[in-house]
C-alpha cells in the first residue's frame, strides 16, 4: 500500500533495462529499483553500467551490470537467457545522429535503423520470450520519442526509426496480449541527456527547443523514468498498445 | 489508507496538501477516482447532483482516513457550478469525469439527445474547467486537469456518432487548454476509458452478443475496473507526470490499436 495504494511496485520481480548506463535509461533503471525491482543494466560500456549498478545499491535497491552490444542477437540472447526471471523490459538503447536529408550517409542510416529498431526488434522478442516461458506475463516499454509522431528537420532517420517504434509497438501489443504481456512506449521530447547535450549547448538551438514546449523546458531523465515505471506496473495492468508522450505538450499544438 | 511514501519515487506520486475535485463523483469511475486520490493524500471535494451518495462517499474516504467535503450540485447548472469552484479555499486538480451516452443509430439520433450528450460531456467540462483553471491561477501553484476521455475520443463507435464526436471534442479541448494554460503551470491530460465495469456498464453487458463483441475488441481479454482508470489518474496528477500535458493515455486494453 505505498503510495497511497497505487498498485506500482514491483517487488520481487525482475527488470531489464538497455542503454542503461546514463541518461534516460539510468533514470529508469533508478525508478525500477526504486519500485522494488532487480534491475539487470545492460550496455556495452561495462564502466558505466558497474557505477549504476553501485548507485542502485547504495540506495537501497538491486541491480546488476550486464555487459552487452545490444546490436548483437547472440549477446543478447545470452544476456537475457542468463536472467532468474523476467517481467519488465526497458528498450532504451538509442542514438541519434542528425544530419539534412540529402547528406545523411548509408553509414549513419545502418547505424540508426540497426540500434534504434532492428536491435530493438530483436532485444524484444529475446525477452517476450523468455516471458513467455516464465508464464507469468510482463510489461515490455519502448523509449520511442515526439519524433515518433511528428517531423523535424535533419531528422529523417531519427523520425523514420521513432515512428517504426510506435508501430511496432502496437502490433507487438496484439501478439503478445494473449501471453499477459503488454507492450507500451513512452515518448519523450529533448531530455537533458549526454545524447542531446552537444545539440543543445548551442543557445540558438536550445531556445528553439524550449519555444516549441508549452510547459517551457527539456525534459528531466526522471520525467521519462516516471512514466516507464508506471506502465511497468501493475497500476497499468489495462494499458497496452499506448503511447504516452512525455513532450510537455510539444506535439498537441 | 494514506500509508507512508517509501522511497522518493513513491513520494513523487503522493497528492498531499492538494486539493481536488472530482465531477460524477457519485458513482462508477468517478466513486473510485475520488477515493484514489484521496487514498494518495488529496483533499477531494466530490461533486454530483445527488447528495446522499456524495455524502456516504465522503464518510467512506473519512473512514478510511482521508479528507473529502461535497458540493452538491447539477454539473450543467454552470451558474451555481462555477462561483461555488471559484470559492474554494484552494484547488489543484480538477477530474472532469461526468458524462453520458445515449446510443442511437446515426439516422435515428435525436436533437434531444445530441443536445443532452453535449451538454454534459462538452459544455459542463468546459465551463467547469475555466473556472477550475481561474481559481488555479489565482492560487499561482498551477495544477493538472484531467479530462475523461474515451477510446471513442480516438476511434469510431456504432451507434455512438453523438458520443464519439463529444469524446472527440474533449481531445481537441485538451489539446488547446493544454497551451493556454501551460504558461501558468496548470497540466491538461485526458485519461481514456474503454468499457469499464462500472454498474451501468455491467448492466448493458449482461446482453451476452454486446459484451461478446466487447470483448472481442479488446485484446487483453477483459474490461476494465474502474481502478485501471483512478490509477491512470492519480499517476497523471502527481508530480512524477510533471512534463505530461495536452496528451491521453488510453487504458482500453488495446482496443484502438487494430
Amino acid at each position: 500500500m505505498s503510495a497511497g495504494g497505487l498498485p506500482v511496485r514491483l517487488d520481487g520481480k525482475v527488470a531489464a533495462v538497455t542503454g542503461a548506463g546514463r541518461g534516460i535509461g539510468r533514470a529508469c533503471a533508478r525508478a525500477l529499483a526504486a519500485a522494488g525491482a532487480e534491475v539487470a543494466l545492460l550496455a556495452r560500456s561495462r564502466d558505466q553500467i558497474e557505477a549504476v549498478a553501485a548507485e542502485i545499491a547504495a540506495a537501497g535497491g538491486q541491480a546488476r551490470a550486464v555487459a552487452c552490444d545490444v546490436c548483437d542477437p547472440a549477446q543478447v540472447r545470452s544476456a537475457i537467457g542468463a536472467l532468474s526471471r523476467l517481467d519488465v523490459l526497458v528498450n532504451n538503447a538509442g542514438v541519434n545522429r542528425p544530419q539534412p536529408f540529402l547528406e545523411v550517409s548509408e553509414e549513419a542510416l545502418d547505424l540508426m535503423l540497426g540500434l534504434n529498431v532492428r536491435a530493438a526488434f530483436l532485444v524484444a522478442q529475446a525477452a517476450a520470450r523468455r516471458m513467455v516461458a516464465g508464464g507469468e506475463g510482463g510489461a515490455i516499454v519502448h523509449i520511442g520519442s515526439t519524433l515518433g509522431r511528428v517531423g523535424s528537420r535533419e531528422r529523417t532517420v531519427y523520425c523514420a526509426t521513432k515512428h517504426a517504434i510506435e508501430g511496432l509497438t502496437k502490433a507487438m501489443a496484439l501478439d503478445l496480449a494473449p501471453y499477459g504481456i503488454r507492450v507500451n512506449a513512452v515518448s519523450p521530447t529533448f531530455v537533458e541527456t549526454e545524447m542531446t547535450r552537444r545539440a543543445l549547448a548551442d543557445p540558438a538551438f536550445r531556445a528553439s527547443v524550449v519555444e516549441r514546449i508549452p510547459l517551457g523546458r527539456v525534459g528531466r531523465p526522471e520525467d521519462v523514468a516516471g512514466a516507464v515505471a508506471f506502465l511497468a506496473s501493475p497500476a497499468a495492468a489495462m494499458i497496452t498498445g499506448a503511447s504516452l508522450l512525455v513532450d510537455g505538450g510539444w506535439v498537441a499544438r | 489508507m494514506a500509508g507512508k511514501a517509501k522511497t522518493a519515487y513513491d513520494q513523487s506520486l503522493r497528492l498531499d496538501g492538494k486539493v481536488a475535485l472530482v465531477t460524477g463523483a457519485s458513482r462508477g469511475i468517478g466513486r473510485v477516482i475520488a477515493r484514489a486520490l484521496a487514498a494518495a493524500g488529496a483533499e477531494t471535494v466530490l461533486l454530483a447532483r445527488t447528495g446522499s451518495e456524495i455524502e456516504a462517499l465522503g464518510r467512506e474516504i473519512a473512514a478510511a482516513g482521508g479528507r473529502a467535503s461535497t458540493l452538491v450540485a447539477d454539473v450543467c447548472d454552470t451558474a451555481r457550478v462555477r462561483p461555488a469552484i471559484e470559492r474554494l479555499a484552494r484547488l489543484d486538480v480538477l477530474v472532469n469525469n461526468a458524462g453520458k451516452n445515449i446510443p442511437q443509430p446515426f439516422l435515428d439520433a435525436t436533437e434531444a439527445a445530441f443536445d443532452d450528450v453535449f451538454t454534459l460531456n462538452v459544455r459542463a467540462p468546459f465551463l467547469v474547467a475555466q473556472a477550475a483553471a481561474r481559481r488555479m491561477v489565482v492560487g499561482g501553484q498551477g495544477g493538472v486537469i484531467v479530462n475523461i476521455g474515451s477510446t471513442f475520443g480516438h476511434v469510431g463507435g456504432g451507434e455512438r456518432s453523438v458520443y464519439c464526436a463529444s469524446k472527440h471534442a474533449i481531445e481537441g479541448l485538451t489539446k488547446a487548454m493544454a497551451l493556454d494554460l501551460a504558461p501558468h503551470g496548470i497540466r491538461v491530460v485526458t485519461v481514456c476509458p474503454t468499457w469499464t465495469g462500472t454498474e451501468r456498464a455491467r448492466k448493458a453487458l449482461e446482453d451476452k452478443a454486446l459484451r461478446a463483441s466487447v470483448l472481442a475488441r479488446i485484446p487483453l481479454g477483459r474490461i476494465g475496473e474502474p481502478e485501471d482508470i483512478a490509477n491512470a489518474v492519480v499517476f497523471m496528477c502527481s508530480s512524477a507526470a510533471a512534463m505530461i500535458t495536452g496528451t491521453s493515455l488510453l487504458v482500453d486494453g488495446g482496443w484502438t490499436v487494430p
